[in-house]
């Protein structure tokens, strides 16, 4: 073990959830996360109401002119370490939204992404996956 | 025994202080997500969980707000932490050493429960956040609301044992005599104690004051890292004192093996409370505690003045 602050956030990642302008397909599909079929807070992994709490942001829907300032404004009142993921295909490559003249994605133009998890919406495994690839990463 | 120079210093810092109640706080903070868990047919997190929390949330940055008063924001914490370490101290000393205490002694323990709250309130009113305000706001009416029932019940064991407020005396008489619970009247309080416990920690249906759904976990929603750290370990005391104070005051004490089962008994109901129940809106909680309580509580004190 090398760093207690990494180990800590792996073994304890609150996760706050920006829904920037998403469908809301994969808020849903983050919600089935917490529910008993899959229980993420088995590693630790609570949602909380306040980015402030949070280790890990998770973003979802693709990034347009209006949410861009918003999202910046939370991932700046998060406090550092965090992770920054990115959650269904708007936010990857701006999906079906990528010859809007509103869209300014993707994310990694803009903030320091750790993972982008592509599909419309995710599927909860995929999700779990593309967390623990973002945190065995650090 | 007495507490005097490096013995205190050792009864605050270790044992039963900040050490041993922070340690038995966390554990038993698991106990109740493991609980949860189990209740919603979860695994549940593993053992260490609350411990790692702490631990990040130690080493985080801690964030202040723009326009907070800055020293009141990062002071307040300490105000409930320390008074859960005198608290734990002082019950623990009295459970053992019931000759050792002072007159009064059940009155500076509910004043110093009332420090936690009163720290909460004063830190979310520093960090100058409209959700914040709408917290402190309602946790100051839970106080209210709950703070009366609560004396009331407390005066039932003083009443039996004739105007004693030594929990020292208090915890002779049930040595000598039996516990008060064991009675029409002690049921009663310990039934009203039992769910201002409840609203003390905070827990759902008593939750108006964190709820994370409406305002986004209310007054603790500008505190990160350090400050935050510190709120939840003085709550995770708090949850290993309450009930504690409960076994002491009408459940015979602490100073028995039966005391751990009595302890588990009323913290496993906590948890099952806390599980089973939806949030009370602010003012259905004070016409509760006040009007439904309330006269439970003055009920009980006069059964306990006619001795029943």
């Amino acid at each position: 073990m090398k760093d207690p602050r990494i180990w800590g956030l792996k073994k304890s990642p609150w996760v706050y959830h920006v829904a920037a302008a998403s469908c809301n397909n994969c808020d849903i599909e983050i919600l089935e996360l917490l529910t008993p079929r899959y229980d993420v807070e088995r590693f630790g992994i609570v949602l909380v109401g306040s980015p402030r709490h949070a280790d890990a942001l998770l973003v979802t829907g693709v990034i347009n002119r209006k949410s861009l300032p918003r999202v910046l404004e939370v991932f700046e009142q998060t406090p550092k370490p965090c992770l920054v993921i990115g959650v269904g295909s708007c936010t990857c490559n701006n999906h079906i939204f990528r010859n809007s003249y509103n869209a300014v994605g993707p994310y990694d133009k803009h903030l320091p992404m750790n993972a982008y998890i592509p599909g419309c919406p995710p599927k909860p495994e995929a999700m779990i996956l593309g967390v623990v690839k973002a945190l065995s990463k650090l | 025994m007495d507490l005097t120079g490096w013995k205190l210093a050792f009864a605050f810092v270790v044992f039963p202080g900040f050490a041993f109640t922070a340690t038995m706080g966390l554990v038993l903070t698991w106990v109740d997500r493991f609980v949860s868990a189990r209740v919603q047919w979860r695994k549940g997190p593993p053992v260490y969980q609350p411990f790692a929390d702490v631990l990040k949330l130690l080493l985080k940055e801690t964030v202040v707000p723009a326009g907070a008063s800055k020293v009141v924001f990062l002071l307040a914490p300490i105000l409930g932490f320390a008074a859960m370490c005198v608290t734990a101290t002082l019950l623990f000393y009295v459970n053992f050493f019931p000759q050792g205490s002072f007159v009064g002694d059940l009155i500076v323990l509910v004043y110093l429960f009332a420090l936690p709250p009163l720290a909460v309130i004063i830190g979310a009113s520093a960090s100058r956040n409209p959700l914040s305000a709408v917290g402190a706001s309602r946790e100051m009416t839970l106080y209210l609301a709950y703070e009366l029932p609560f004396l009331l019940a407390l005066a039932v064991p003083v009443i039996r044992t004739g105007g004693a407020i030594r929990i020292g005396d208090l915890v002779l008489a049930q040595q000598a005599g039996g516990p008060f619970l064991y009675s029409v009247s002690g049921v009663i309080a310990a039934v009203i104690v039992l769910i201002c416990i409840q609203a003390k920690l905070g827990y759902p249906p008593f939750d108006m004051a964190e709820a994370e759904q409406e305002i986004m976990s209310g007054v603790l929603i500008e505190y990160s890292g350090v400050p935050l750290a510190m709120f939840r370990l003085t709550k995770a005391m708090m949850f290993f004192l309450m009930p504690c104070f409960l076994v002491t005051v009408s459940w015979g004490g602490l100073a028995s093996w039966w005391a751990i089962l009595k302890f588990l008994a009323i913290a496993v109901l906590i948890i099952l409370i806390k599980n089973t129940n939806p949030r009370f809106k602010i003012e259905h909680a004070l016409r509760f505690f006040w009007f439904i309580l309330g006269a439970f509580g003055i009920a009980a004190v006069i059964l306990a003045s006619v001795k029943l």
